[in-house]
């Protein structure tokens, strides 16, 4: 997982490994190598394996913040989870945002890295400008969108009203809120996939198209096809499950434009297991649901480490 | 592929679509620019135009200044970030030395645990550790913002696999020179990371500027406010009344990140994409 990633910011002058073994010479360093892992090791165990087990431990009780004791109730919590309906909408609605986000953002980041390196003028603007949304923060994006999709006085619908169409209210209306959502959230994530793909198409060998070439493939799409495609067969998986696992994550634009309405419509896992947790409080229902959540991350995630490990030995 | 000639119908075509793409990517960029710029009147017009006919800029600015406090904002964010960054700095760098030049019973396990933990999303914490910071009596403070960031395993399993490419050499001489372990880390080691540790502060403080959902979580007062509360809160306070001041305060907030973006952009593409590995 990490070493494919890795080379995207590796690879400069200067790292060339010196085989040197390691001399370890006075009986001392050991006991200063722990200190100096210490205060790592201490947190690392403090603020993530620590809560990791115990939100596993949480999803087993009926704790809820403030309450004097708590209680172990198995899988009570699950229980409850799946004779919820608004758990199997929340969890509908994330899948449906991560069915739609991931091939958006990842087939348009693809297509505008091509299109950018086909040719060689104003490439760096082009980068820039595709990449500027990654960096703006999504919060106060999502307002700037909340208003260009506003039903009277927004943009996209004086817009529509221009050539002559009738707007919806997008995200007041059940049918295109979650839609709308994910129009932002592709906005946002095309310029991420963009630079990985670009990362991609640079190491292509040059050497491949010009043997290509004299094999007869002549034409760009030809040229896409037997060389372009498959060597970025990798780094297209790669990017499929990072879109996919930061999809999954979806928050902060429904937090602050939709609060999973109308009608629940647009709720998803994470905006569940906010309000369960922190405004209802109820830390053990809110942790079996992150346990739901984490399943899903970790599956993906393991599916990027299996990819990496092979990449690894491609490369 | 083949060069082209400038203005052959592929390079046409190809611009054709790249500057359409470019345009619906920054449309909420000029669209909120647009909108901090007018006047009340003119934002509730359904007639739609960009340029304003009265300039308000300044005005609406001067409002979401005053409105969403936005200078104590600002202070905030950069606080919570500095802390962060030095502070992961601070823990991460000692253990990354550790890990990629010593020898010491456990390494390998350490070294296990820190990959791992990279594989662990922030939502997956955040019910434990708010938990753990009602008990300590923490919530709603800067400790609250900055504590559950102070490790970055991803900094350190970054930073060693740095450290691994530095020669034995220099650390053996330098320990001839009589320095101690630590002075190696600080006074060896850093100089020779500074790309990877500004790659890596890069990335750490756009991820916790922007940062939305544990700031959320934790912090009630006005004044403890970061960036993404304080425009997501003004915006509850005021939309459907006045959008220009709104959009002037989600201008100031995404500002420092995008001058600093296009100042050093190949370097920030650089850091951001490092998430991809998170």
């Amino acid at each position: 997982m990490s070493d494919a990633a890795l080379t995207l910011v590796g690879d400069r002058p200067g790292r060339t490994a010196w085989m040197a073994r390691i001399g370890m010479r006075r009986t001392g360093v050991s006991r200063t190598a722990l200190l100096l892992v210490a205060p790592a090791a201490t947190l690392m165990l403090i603020v993530l394996l620590g809560p990791l087990a115990s939100v596993l431990a949480l999803s087993f009780t009926d704790y809820q913040l403030g309450a004097p004791s708590f209680s172990w109730i198995g899988f009570a919590n699950y229980q409850e989870m799946m004779a919820d309906k608004v758990f199997w909408i929340s969890l509908r609605n994330t899948l449906t945002y991560v069915a739609i986000v991931v091939p958006g953002s990842v087939a348009l980041g693809l297509g505008i890295a091509l299109l950018i390196q086909s040719g060689t003028s104003l490439r760096s603007w082009y980068r820039t400008i595709y990449f500027l949304p990654v960096m703006a923060t999504l919060i106060a994006m999502a307002i700037v969108w909340e208003f260009m999709l506003h039903p009277q006085f927004g943009l996209v619908n004086g817009a529509l009203r221009g050539i002559g169409i009738q707007g919806y209210s997008w995200l007041q209306d059940r049918h295109t809120a979650l839609y709308s959502l994910c129009a932002i959230g592709v906005w946002q994530a095309v310029g991420f996939n963009m630079v990985l793909f670009l990362a991609g198409i640079v190491s292509i060998p040059r050497q491949l198209y010009d043997a290509a070439e004299i094999d007869g493939a002549a034409s760009a799409w030809s040229r896409f096809r037997l060389v372009t495609w498959p060597m970025l067969g990798p780094v297209t998986a790669f990017v499929v499950v990072i879109s996919g696992i930061r999809s999954f994550q979806v928050f902060d634009t429904v937090h602050v434009l939709t609060k999973g309405g109308p009608s629940k419509s647009s709720e998803v896992l994470i905006h569940t297991m906010y309000i369960e947790s922190f405004e209802f409080f109820r830390s053990g229902y809110g942790a079996a649901l992150t346990v739901v959540f984490l399943i899903f991350v970790l599956l993906l995630t393991l599916i990027k480490s299996f990819l990496a490990g092979r990449g690894a030995h491609d490369a | 592929m083949k060069p082209h000639p400038r203005f052959s119908p592929w390079a046409v075509a190809r611009h054709t679509v790249l500057l359409s793409g470019a345009l619906v990517i920054l449309m909420p960029f000029i669209w909120m620019i647009s909108t901090a710029s007018k006047p009340q009147t003119e934002i509730f017009s359904s007639s739609v135009h960009l340029i304003p006919q009265t300039f308000a800029l300044w005005d609406n600015l001067r409002t979401a200044f005053v409105k969403a406090d936005l200078w104590r904002i600002l202070l905030n964010g950069l606080i919570v970030t500095v802390s962060i960054f030095v502070l992961q700095i601070l823990v991460a760098l000692p253990a990354a030395y550790a890990l990629a030049k010593l020898r010491f019973l456990g390494r390998d396990t350490l070294f296990a645990l820190v990959v791992f933990c990279i594989l662990i999303p922030p939502q997956a914490t955040a019910i434990p550790l708010f938990l753990l910071l009602h008990q300590l009596g923490l919530l709603d403070s800067y400790a609250a913002l900055v504590l559950p960031f102070t490790i970055s395993v991803f900094g350190i399993f970054l930073m060693r696999q740095f450290f691994k490419t530095v020669p034995n050499d220099l650390i053996d001489a330098a320990r001839m020179d009589g320095l101690s372990e630590f002075a190696i880390v600080w006074r060896v080691m850093l100089p020779t990371a500074i790309p990877a540790v500004t790659a890596f502060g890069i990335f750490s403080v756009v991820a916790h500027w922007n940062d939305y959902f544990w700031p959320l979580i934790v912090i009630n007062s006005e004044q403890l406010r970061t960036p993404p509360l304080a425009v997501a809160n003004f915006r509850n306070n005021e939309a459907g009344t006045d959008f220009g001041p709104l959009m002037a305060a989600a201008l100031v907030i995404i500002t420092p990140l995008v001058i600093a973006f296009l100042l050093a952009q190949r370097r920030f593409i650089e850091g951001i994409t490092m998430t991809g590995i998170k």
